[in-house]
């Protein structure tokens, strides 16, 4: 039997055994990680079966058929698309059983405690200490992370913080799982120009975590972070749209319904918009359809820069053709929305938040920095840092 | 959906071609031949027409051709538009060979035989700027004789028989008539030269009594498909660039490595890859003769153009000095880019029949 047909078999023995209908939802999601068809290419027993990543679209497929419930995915987005691969790349035995369940399942939300005020484009510098406390083995955290989404409902974290100020900076990193119900941790909204926060600062004052919580060797959590951030930028514009899909989809339906707003220039602008959102949307199906083939290309590295510029020049075009309409604002009343959803909201929403998308998951210039290096092979620009001890590094 | 990727044939068709044009169409012989009275090089036609058969690539087996499909020919003009190569493959093996298609009749067949071989090239008489479904009525048949002109016809210096629209149909015309004129116009883009063609009483045959779907269906193709070839050009640029600027060195470093340079090869980095989907597109619509092809070309030729001459652009001014020099190649590919976003409908024009294709109608 091929795997296809034994994955749809598998499939329709849990649908048999618990019917979507009539059963829990969290019953079912659990019963489904314990079956191996979470994530198909995870290992037996963490929700997997070691099979090929793309044989997972077999399994939702029959799912989604038969109605069966999700486990919200953009809800635990963070937890699915960095935690959970860091996890399994770098965790003990221990941690791989104790943390990946309840997070596919969504019962505990995870965030990512990388950024800090003044770690940015360059996280390796961050600064968040981390001193071991020689008669407990406990590491005692103190620091400030920034833009952390979701930081005000998850239940765990990962973190990556200095345990050496002695070496240069990429040599003394360690990461950790934090714990985000400590006393220490404290969570404050970080407003954006939106009106809303979707992200938060988190003030980690005397914050203990077990050694049984590290992740990876001492030292060794700049390599473990690649893993999240790989995935990151994987995760972030990965998924496959129709034509017309996405941003350009709210201002050409405004164009079709409202004639009298139309102008030559907006005509040209909007059309050139259009030709390059089609263009960036078979660039991601080609990309799938590498992913599928088995031949993954550099191309996912630059999916991200082509959305967040065109995002931002739809929607400011947006703006343009609403005339006076666009200048009113749906609401700038201080929210803590559970997910970014463009189009739930108005233009000059749109417009706002997608200035975000160059800088958030790693700013465009970078990104342009990764394609020129590791895609085309072009030499890096002469380092200052590399050989300096974290401690002795302008700051 | 589309199948974007390319099959291993596909590939091994590729490797073929490249191993060709590299032993017989290096930079320095293309530009030795452009300032000679013979711009077209005719041995190289031979090569990879009679030896490969790739001027067949479209013709069914049974009218001496391959049998093949768009998508295979997209993966030739990617390999001839990497090295500027002056054969007239995009307008006699696709463009004079897809109007034949749509034609019925023994002249048609036998043309495209002759055609398929290489022996014979073939050119549409309609200036190289024409988009599909553009008319034309610069000639007139009467009594089964032409008369008029047709001025930017590419590769007309090339052909042996011209197949000309006019409002009573398709014609079929043999260079050698005493009626025909072809005057070589000295080109913007040596390597894909214009001329102006001349009809005084040129007898013709008829192919079809209606030109208008062959020749757009014949324009819509070569559009389609031109994107490939500007797949080919713009590559080309951005590895000889980066080749380049990894070794070029200025202030004590490779000039590569600075971010003000690396962000521009980066930037043209993207648009490569953007041109590949949508060429990719382009071919496997009109290769799967989908409802599709009429938006997937308009989108291909709206986005390959400008694409192209921007990697270009890009080229010469990252070479710096070495980039204004008649030595180096890359004006080469500056000039065939910059004449292939004219050919074939400019970006403006495909963007154009997009609004009408998707209802994006102007004010």
């Amino acid at each position: 039997m091929t795997d296809a047909a034994e994955l749809r078999r598998r499939t329709q023995e849990l649908l048999a055994a618990y019917p979507p209908a009539t059963t829990d939802r969290t019953d079912f999601l659990k019963a489904r990680f314990d079956a191996g068809l979470s994530w198909v290419h995870y290992p037996q027993g963490l929700g997997g079966l070691g099979l090929p990543r793309s044989l997972q679209t077999v399994v939702d497929a029959e799912l989604a058929a038969a109605d069966a419930p999700d486990n919200d995915p953009r809800r635990i987005g963070i937890g699915l698309g960095m935690a959970a691969p860091t996890v399994l790349g770098f965790g003990t035995d221990e941690q791989k059983q104790r943390f990946l369940r309840p997070l596919w399942i969504g019962e505990e939300v995870w965030c990512q405690l990388f950024s800090e005020p003044g770690a940015g484009s360059d996280l390796a510098a961050l600064g968040t200490r981390a001193v071991r406390d020689e008669a407990t083995g406990d590491w005692v955290i103190n620091g400030q992370k920034v833009w952390t989404s979701g930081a005000h409902t998850a239940r765990w974290a990962i973190l990556i913080a200095r345990t050496d100020p002695d070496v240069p900076k990429h040599r003394g990193i360690t990461y950790f799982i934090c714990d985000m119900t400590d006393p220490g941790v404290d969570v404050r909204p970080l407003r954006q120009i939106t009106g809303e926060a979707e992200f938060n600062e988190v003030f980690l004052t005397d914050v203990r975590i077990p050694d049984a919580h590290r992740l990876g060797e001492i030292g060794d959590g700049w390599k473990v972070a690649q893993t999240t951030l790989m995935n990151e930028r994987v995760s972030i514009g990965g998924s496959r749209i129709p034509r017309e899909g996405g941003m350009i989809s709210a201002v050409a339906k405004t164009w079709r319904e409202r004639p009298e707003l139309r102008t030559h220039d907006l005509h040209q602008r909007l059309l050139k918009l259009w030709v390059e959102a089609e263009v960036a949307r078979l660039t991601g199906e080609r990309l799938r359809q590498q992913l599928v083939a088995g031949q993954p290309g550099p191309e996912g590295s630059g999916m991200k820069l082509g959305f967040a510029r065109l995002n931002q020049e739809i929607s400011g075009l947006e703006i343009e053709l609403l005339g006076e309409e666009g200048l009113l604002y749906d609401d700038w009343t201080m929210r803590r929305p559970a997910v970014v959803d463009f189009l739930a909201r108005d233009a000059g929403y749109r417009y706002l938040r997608a200035k975000g998308n160059s800088i958030e998951g790693g700013t465009s210039e970078v990104l342009l920095n990764i394609v020129a290096e590791r895609v085309l092979g072009l030499p890096s620009e002469p380092r200052t840092d590399k050989d300096v001890a974290w401690k002795d590094l302008a700051r | 959906m589309s199948d974007l990727l390319y099959t291993e044939e596909e590939e091994a068709l590729r490797s073929a071609v490249r191993g060709l044009l590299a032993a017989h169409c290096d930079a320095a012989s293309v530009l030795a031949r452009v300032e000679t009275d013979e711009p077209h090089d005719r041995a190289l036609w031979k090569s990879l027409a009679e030896g490969m058969g790739l001027a067949g690539l479209l013709i069914p087996e049974e009218l001496g051709g391959q049998g093949a499909t768009h998508r295979e020919v997209a993966v030739v003009l990617e390999e001839l538009g990497r090295s500027v190569a002056p054969v007239p493959y995009l307008t006699s093996a696709v463009v004079a060979t897809v109007a034949l298609l749509d034609c019925a009749g023994d002249e048609a067949s036998e043309l495209l035989g002759a055609l398929a071989s290489g022996r014979t090239v073939g050119v549409v008489a309609v200036p190289l700027p024409a988009a599909p479904g553009q008319a034309f009525n610069g000639v007139r048949e009467e009594g089964g004789r032409l008369q008029g002109r047709v001025t930017g016809v590419a590769d007309a210096a090339a052909a042996d028989v011209l197949l000309v629209p006019t409002s009573s149909g398709l014609y079929a015309v043999d260079v050698t008539d005493d009626g025909v004129t072809v005057e070589a116009r000295t080109s913007l883009d040596p390597t894909r030269p214009v001329a102006t063609v001349t009809f005084v009483g040129a007898r013709a045959r008829v192919l079809t009594d209606n030109a208008v779907p062959a020749v757009r269906r014949a324009l819509r193709a070569g559009a389609g498909l031109l994107a490939s070839e500007q797949l080919g050009l713009a590559e080309w640029c951005l590895t000889e660039t980066v080749r380049y600027t990894r070794e070029r060195r200025q202030f004590n470093r490779p000039v590569g490595s600075f971010q003000a340079l690396k962000h521009r090869l980066a930037q043209v980095w993207l648009e490569v890859v953007g041109v590949r989907a949508a060429a990719r597109s382009a071919a496997d619509t009109l290769a799967a003769g989908s409802d599709d092809a009429d938006v997937a070309v308009a989108v291909a030729q709206a986005y390959a153009g400008p694409a192209a001459v921007h990697a270009a652009e890009e080229a010469l001014q990252l070479h710096g000095g070495i980039g204004m020099t008649w030595e180096h190649p890359v004006h080469l590919y500056l000039k065939r880019a910059k004449a292939d976003s004219i050919a074939l409908g400019s970006a403006g024009r495909h963007r154009e029949e997009l609004a009408e294709l998707v209802d994006l109608r102007a004010p």
